[in-house]
């Protein structure tokens, strides 16, 4: 059996619109992949208790709150306390282009706004990880 | 690491390590096939409890429930609990969006509880091919009580009924008539009947219909070990000393139990039943039967993949061509086509 990629797709904080986190889930599908989706509210303990628990390779969040620079790092330090340092983040949502620096900076791999293709976001996801793979 | 197992780690409770493990079976790697011979004398002490049920029935929401109840149970001590919960792959694309946790999210945090989606990568039956072996991963890591819970199945995936000791079976109400109710297949392999959202108006009616039903012979209550008897096997069924049935006429009648699992009604007698169903395994020895109707069958399965592969090793891809020709012109029934082929 070849490996599957396994994407966990999840919504921290308080909004409650997951069309866009739905949408990803949708595509990433269509592409082959095993997309473990959790829904809205999400904790950071939450999400990565279930990506460990699924162990995945990747994880991407979808936040529209505008609370990103909150909840990402909270994310990110709750995947590395975990020893899932080595699981690619992504974000999307609406995310203001002068905060992507500082979220690559924090480990996040990539970042997408609004108007992104799914195409992108599967090609990087594949990227990523062969990239783990080779790592 | 990824293409490795650390096998002690998963014995001393490691859930990382555990996971990992997960993944390495799932996929049938080498590191997962010498894994799971490690493993094997470990398990076979989890109750397994199959919940299956048509798309929407609320065979999520009752699994979180019944998870919430048994990690703070009202006597005793509370159980570790694994979830396996799956969901269909696409046959085009072979991806999947493996969506049971959204109703699991009381009790993720839980340390005493390990939730895994599945997808199930193109096999029918309601469950997947490596569902069974990420049981036995789970039964070995130490969880007390492993809920499978299947595809939103139809009337004949009855897959988890040979993987579980005990089979709930969820129905909502308003899904046909009493004769749906006497047909063949998933209400057969139930040892208890759930009729969740029993806030329905027409709750009592599939009440009704699903006990009438139970009136009738169940052929579900012949021993294990017979139990699907219209399955070919590779070799003649044995009989085990550890497997005679001196309690042949003594029958589990299947309670029929309304829930209504979003808001956590009805939970506490579902779990009473499981618990009863698993002191009747015991004390009528059906736990062992059950046990060796499981392994008997996997062996089976096991030999017949062999074969086919040992098989298909030796004949030359040039005579499948030929005999595939042969059919297409319609000068070969598929029936003689395969025995022409495995004439030499």
């Amino acid at each position: 059996m070849e490996r599957k990629i396994r994407v966990l797709i999840a919504k921290p904080g308080l909004d409650g619109h997951d069309r866009g986190a739905k949408l990803i889930a949708r595509a990433l599908r269509d592409a082959g992949m095993e997309v473990i989706y959790t829904g809205l509210r999400q904790t950071p303990q939450m999400i990565t208790t279930a990506a460990l628990q699924e162990d995945v390779d990747v994880v991407g969040l979808s936040i529209l709150s505008g609370a990103h620079m909150t909840l990402v790092p909270r994310v990110v330090e709750s995947l590395k306390e975990a020893g899932l340092g080595d699981v690619a983040v992504f974000v999307g949502g609406i995310i203001p282009e002068e905060d992507w620096p500082a979220l690559q900076e924090m480990g996040v791999r990539a970042v997408y706004g609004p108007g992104t293709t799914t195409t992108q976001v599967i090609d990087d996801v594949r990227r990523l990880v062969s990239g783990q793979a080779e790592a | 690491m990824r293409g490795t197992v650390d096998v002690q780690a998963v014995l001393a409770g490691d859930r990382r390590a555990l996971a990992r493990a997960l993944t390495e079976v799932e996929n049938d790697s080498p590191a997962g096939r010498e894994a799971l011979d490690a493993l094997f004398p470990h398990s076979g002490k989890a109750h397994l409890v199959g919940v299956t049920g048509s798309p929407g029935a609320g065979k999520s929401s009752l699994v979180n429930q019944m998870t919430r109840l048994l990690r703070n149970p009202e006597a005793g001590e509370a159980k570790k609990v694994a979830i396996v919960a799956v969901d269909p792959s696409s046959p085009f694309t072979g991806g999947a969006i493996l969506g049971d946790r959204i109703r699991m999210r009381d009790i993720t945090d839980d340390p005493g509880v390990f939730i895994r989606s599945m997808a199930s990568r193109g096999h029918l039956g309601g469950i997947a091919r490596t569902t069974s072996a990420l049981v036995r991963v789970l039964d070995a890591a130490g969880f007390d009580l492993i809920l499978i819970e299947t595809v939103g199945a139809g009337q004949s995936e009855v897959d988890i009924a040979r993987l579980a000791h005990t089979t709930i079976v969820v129905e909502a109400p308003g899904m046909g008539d009493d004769i749906q109710a006497i047909k063949a297949g998933i209400l057969e392999i139930a040892d208890i009947l759930v009729v969740n959202k029993a806030d329905h108006p027409l709750a009592d009616n599939t009440l009704r219909a699903l006990s009438a039903s139970l009136e009738f012979a169940r052929p579900g209550q012949v021993a294990a070990i017979d139990r699907f008897h219209h399955k070919e096997l590779a070799f003649s069924q044995v009989q085990l000393d550890q497997t005679t049935n001196e309690f042949e006429n003594e029958h589990w009648t299947p309670p029929v139990l309304k829930t209504v699992s979003t808001e956590g009604v009805g939970i506490e007698k579902v779990v009473e039943a499981i618990e009863k169903h698993a002191a009747f395994l015991r004390t009528h020895n059906q736990w062992n039967i059950r046990d060796a109707a499981r392994l008997q069958e996997e062996l089976n399965e096991l030999l017949m993949a062999a074969f086919a592969a040992e098989w298909r090793k030796q004949v030359e891809q040039s005579r499948i061509e030929a005999v595939l020709g042969e059919m297409l012109e319609r000068k070969l029934s598929p029936q003689s086509a395969a025995l022409k082929l495995l004439s030499a």
